[in-house]
């Protein structure tokens, strides 16, 4: 099972320049056509679930908008001898 | 949807930015090697002991961005200013951010005669094929019959030029310990042009000479192209034109491991 993660775009940062949809290897971004920012643009978001928290977004990101999290399924291991 | 916490976090703005959104147009690839400069500067926690020195071009505001310190240079005079920089501040880690008209046009001599010395500097170079700020002039690095505002019909060779290709001319030089040639038109691009930025600032933080790294950029808005459509043609235009690659990697450059 893929790893499931999300993202945060900021309002502050985003320009709506469309390189993180393009880049999203799952394609589930694209441009809040509902909102505005600030400063006039429609913001990325996403619009379906899939993200796997690749930070591949962000890596393309020429405004650092995007914080990437990712859930953490990675079970603790059991110390040997416990 | 778990609760958002610092475990769960996978990328963050980098803290050598400052929270000043950028002028750039949307989609301008400066970000991009603003965010990998910052990125690379807090990696190696020298945020506190940098000092940048910024050009004339859209990257003249560079000083907003970042959280360390800065001064602005007469245009192309970036490599001067900072060769006196650290000359007398031998402990800081100086660079210079260049775009192409300020660095291969106006500011040539600056930066030859900066590599030819030696300096223990690191200069990132921007390369978009134009002049951006003042309106998409053509500029040293503009493509054989790429249009621009000031070569209409595209440029003509007989009367305009080659271009010049920065990354294989002071590779020549004896003084230059790391100079490669980068682009940010792809993810891939961008974490080698990161790894890239690093092996420079690990270069002169060892004092082991001049580094440049070159970065093929793009320019949307003066190109006339969306954004994505500017990646593309970098990929297609500008990478044949301007091959990618490790110029002059020195000796004690080499076993440097990152």
């Amino acid at each position: 099972m893929p790893a499931k993660g999300w993202i945060e775009v900021s309002d502050t940062y985003c320009k709506g320049c469309e390189l993180c949809i393009s880049a999203c290897p799952q394609e589930v971004m694209e441009l809040d056509m509902t909102r505005l920012t600030p400063k006039g643009y429609h913001p990325a978001h996403t619009f379906k679930d899939g993200c796997t928290g690749c930070a591949i977004c962000a890596l393309v990101c020429p405004d650092a908008a995007i914080t990437v999290y990712r859930e953490i399924t990675k079970a603790v291991p059991t110390p040997v001898g416990a | 949807m778990v609760a958002t916490n610092a475990n769960n976090l996978v990328y963050e703005r980098p803290e050598g930015f400052t929270d000043t959104p950028t002028h750039y147009c949307p989609g301008c690839t400066h970000g991009v090697a603003h965010r990998l400069i910052a990125e690379v500067l807090e990696e190696m926690d020298l945020i506190d002991r940098t000092i940048g020195v910024a050009p004339v071009g859209c990257s003249v505001f560079a000083y907003n961005y970042f959280d360390t310190d800065f001064v602005e240079a007469p245009h192309g005079r970036a490599p001067a200013m900072a060769t006196g920089i650290k000359r007398v501040l031998p402990d800081r880690i100086v660079f210079t951010y260049q775009g192409d008209g300020d660095l291969a046009s106006i500011g040539m001599g600056e930066i030859v005669h900066a590599a030819a010395r030696g300096e223990n500097l690191t200069v990132i170079f921007i390369n978009n094929a134009n002049y951006g700020m003042t309106g998409g002039q053509m500029a040293p690095t503009t493509l054989p019959g790429m249009k621009t505002t000031s070569s209409p019909n595209g440029r003509d060779v007989e009367t305009q030029g080659f271009p010049i290709r920065m990354a294989e001319m002071l590779s020549t030089l004896d003084g230059v310990g790391y100079c490669v040639r980068r682009s940010l038109h792809d993810p891939k691009n961008i974490r080698l042009a990161k790894k890239a930025i690093r092996t420079a600032f690990e270069t002169q933080a060892r004092g082991l000479g001049f580094s440049m790294v070159e970065l093929l950029s793009t320019c949307p808005t003066n190109w006339g192209m969306t954004p994505v459509d500017s990646l593309k043609f970098v990929e297609q235009h500008m990478v044949p034109a301007f091959p990618l690659g490790d110029y002059k990697v020195a000796a004690g450059v080499a076993q440097i491991k990152i």
